[in-house]
């Protein structure tokens, strides 16, 4: 194997993609060339780094030196100073919430990583995800061989269930209970199945995973078909994410060339292959039966349980099903036992769960934390707090099957159960933070508004009902909420979670339930005082200028609708039946005079 | 032969590969829909036809799943980030902005078929939220301020 002096890791995840990490890579090669270095420093494109927020992230080994922000014209200096003389270049080290004299510190040392523990991303950012070599470096298949020639399938069930490792898609179903039921069923032919239909709005983890370490995922999945006696695995991934699609292909194809998908792996009397199936943009897939039904070539629609999927999953055959997160755990725990994983996270969830972060927080992007972790520690910790000093009000967990968490709750651990006794969920781990100027009822409504165009329109509950409740909030934040309004949404959600086909629309309502209950005041002052208190909802509010002013005109200016009268020096005036409240004026002022009321 | 005749052809091969076998319906109406960017009626007889399917059933699928399109979509597909990250973020007042200056709604394609407007779930850049994408171009951090600047140089061309 060739030896490196240096090792320069660009992220090759989305957000630094978008932010053209690939024009990094390309400089990287072509100043290397130039400088004659190629023999001495590689250039790897990873996974994700996890810190989307100071992207594209750029970091070189072995000092481990952690540049953010990169830009593409930067490569030159970086190559030149760091790569040829030794010098770092300062002014692109990542600093600790600008904390100058913390420059440099090693990455576990950064507050943002050091509360984390990496166990499903733990090769993300860390390998090149289109090379297998360096996945089996890392320990990768090694859970496999153990499995396949020490271990009987019974073994590998055993361990998973001894492990208590809950299902990360959501739910917190046992996997080994899962496995086991499969296990049980009789069949000539059974399905594994991994779900990477990740739909929530604000959640793209198991993107990261696949994108940054997709051998894990298979190697997984070959373990499960081992334990269940199947040999042949469906990957249904959103389309809308061509990159993981990709690598997912190289790393099937890498697999079968060496001999660790295909007839008998490694020897033995074990065969699997992997399949890709790709979505087509809709939410409902994310459900098991409509999953399944999509991977048949049929419109996704679920259908009742029983029989579940480990009796009669895919093609009417036993199919275990897993999301990405809880495959990306098994290899790991096979590999350091099941004491480890337990005692790691809670006693009733036991290990990590990883966060997309997102939204009004200071660090966005992907955490991973041991269970019980309070989400105070992830907000304010790893996350940095809420940007421009704004007041937190609440973390939507969950995605639309979720709820909102206010600040009163902020010491409760995270784990499955504690998270529902409070009215939300852990989800998939979307995790979206909002400040003092989100307004509640319209987060309740946005999630609506999603539900009501992802239901596939089988039962009617879920079809007619979401569409009612979603008129309902439409007329409070235009200001026409009746008195009655909040006792017919509470009425209407209870009789949609109790009596919907699915999960999608059992829990439909609970983003408007968790609002109610938490923020209650918020839909009484849209309803009763005509008020928005957040100053968000466009019908419920007005612009005024106030004495501020210094009449510099840049309001008027910038208006599109010529709303702003005023003459130079003197104080403006809104006229507000033309004021379509776009807020560009807002942005403009210096002198902070223009205030919603 | 026409373009059209040519791409016909194309899918009429990929058909024949899976003939007779209905599970493939799904990736079949996907490469159909790479190929000529939208599913027609007269794409899908050919697909009914070719796998044994009803065309009923396949006119299902493509109107169930918002991947295909029935119509052609414009020479920019401009698409909004709607996914929570984005919505808290301002992505609604960007997506009203976009509205304004193309003068179409969401879902619609502006009549000189140069733009397709879309508001589309969350694509997962949820560190540069907002964001919207211009065919493959990714736009993020955006304010409703920054739109006018942002499609200047696609009116342009």
């Amino acid at each position: 194997m060739e030896l490196f002096r240096s090792h320069v890791l660009v992220c090759g995840g989305t957000g630094c993609t978008s932010s053209g990490s690939n024009m990094i890579l390309e400089n990287f090669e072509a100043e290397l060339k130039k400088h004659q270095l190629e023999n001495e420093v590689k250039v790897i494109q990873t996974g994700c780094f996890g810190l989307c927020e100071a992207g594209p992230v750029v970091i070189v080994y072995p000092d481990g030196t952690f540049y953010s922000h990169v830009k593409p014209e930067d490569v030159k200096e970086i190559t030149e100073e760091h790569l040829l003389k030794g010098r770092v270049v300062r002014r692109l080290v990542y600093t600790d919430r600008g904390d100058h004299h913390d420059a440099g510190k090693p990455l576990d040392e950064i507050s943002f990583y050091k509360h984390q523990t990496r166990i499903a991303l733990r090769n993300c950012g860390v390998i090149d995800p289109e090379n297998i070599d360096e996945y089996i470096a890392f320990d990768g298949y090694k859970a496999l061989a153990t499995c396949l020639t020490e271990k009987t399938p019974q073994d590998v069930l055993d361990l998973i269930t001894e492990a208590n490792l809950r299902g990360r898609g959501g739910g917190g179903f046992p996997a080994g209970k899962k496995w086991q039921f499969a296990a049980n069923s009789k069949s000539d032919k059974k399905y594994v199945i991994c779900n990477a239909d990740e739909g929530d709005p604000g959640a793209f983890m198991d993107r990261s995973i696949l994108e940054g370490d997709p051998h894990s995922v298979l190697e997984a999945m070959a373990i499960c078909g081992y334990s269940i006696g199947s040999d042949e695995g469906y990957i249904y991934v959103r389309a809308e994410y061509p990159i993981a699609v990709e690598r997912l292909e190289t790393a099937i194809r890498q697999a079968r060339e060496y001999g660790l998908l295909g007839k008998n792996i490694l020897g033995t009397d074990f065969s699997f292959d992997i399949h890709l199936r790709l979505g087509a943009g809709a939410f409902v897939c994310g459900e098991e039966t409509a999953l399944m039904a999509s991977i048949e070539g049929k419109r996704g629609e679920p259908r009742p349980k029983p029989p579940f999927p480990a009796v009669a999953g895919l093609f009417g055959k036993p199919t275990n099903i897993n999301n990405v997160e809880t495959y990306a755990n098994v290899p790991h725990i096979i590999n350091k036992g099941v004491e480890w994983f337990r005692s790691l996270g809670t006693e009733k969830s036991p290990g990590t769960k990883v966060f997309a972060l997102g939204g009004k927080i200071n660090n966005t992007g992907l955490v991973e934390i041991s269970m019980g972790t309070p989400l105070r520690n992830v907000i304010y910790d790893i996350g940095g707090g809420i940007p421009k000093g704004k007041e937190f009000k609440a973390v939507q967990t969950g995605g639309p099957s979720g709820g909102c968490i206010p600040a009163s709750l902020l010491d409760v651990p995270i784990e499955y159960d504690s998270l529902v006794e409070i009215g939300s969920m852990m989800g998939s781990g979307g995790m979206i933070v909002m400040d003092e100027d989100n307004c509640m009822v319209d987060i309740a409504r946005f999630f609506l508004d999603f539900t009501v165009e992802e239901s596939c329109g089988k039962c009617t509950p879920c079809r007619i009902g979401t569409k009612r409740m979603l008129e309902i909030l439409d007329r409070i934040v235009e200001g026409k909420g009746r008195d009655g309004d909040i006792e017919k949404l509470e009425r209407l959600a209870e009789t949609i979670s109790s009596s919907s086909l699915c999960g999608l629309g059992q829990t439909a309502p609970n983003p408007v339930l968790s609002t109610l209950r938490y923020f209650r005041d918020e839909y009484e002052a849209h309803i009763y005082e005509k008020r928005c208190p957040a100053h968000h909802c466009k019908k419920l509010l007005h612009l005024e200028i106030t004495d501020n002013c210094r009449g510099c005109t840049a309001c008027a200016r910038v208006c599109p609708v010529e709303a702003i009268s005023g003459e130079v020096r003197n104080k403006h005036y809104i006229d507000p039946d033309k004021c379509t409240k776009c807020f560009s004026c807002i942005e403009k002022c210096r002198f902070g005079a223009i205030v919603k009321v | 032969m026409s373009e059209r005749t040519e791409k016909m052809e194309q899918i009429e091969r990929y058909i024949a590969e899976y003939k007779g076998d209905e599970t493939a319906l799904m990736r079949v109406m996907q490469y159909a829909q790479n190929v000529l960017g939208c599913v027609p009626i007269d794409v899908q007889i050919k697909i009914a036809e070719g796998l044994g399917v009803t065309l009923s059933e396949v006119y299902g699928v493509a109107t169930f799943y918002s991947q295909f399109a029935l119509e052609p979509k414009g020479k920019y597909v401009i698409s909004v980030c709607m996914g929570t990250a984005c919505y808290v973020r301002g992505s609604q007042a960007v997506l009203d902005r976009i509205c304004e200056e193309l003068d179409i709604q969401p879902g619609k394609t502006s009549k000189d078929g140069k733009f397709t407007l879309q508001a589309t779930r969350c694509i997962g850049a949820c560190g540069l939220a907002p964001v919207m994408t211009i065919n493959e171009e990714v736009h993020g951090r955006i304010t409703a301020d920054d739109v006018p600047g942002i499609l200047k140089p696609y009116r342009e061309k």
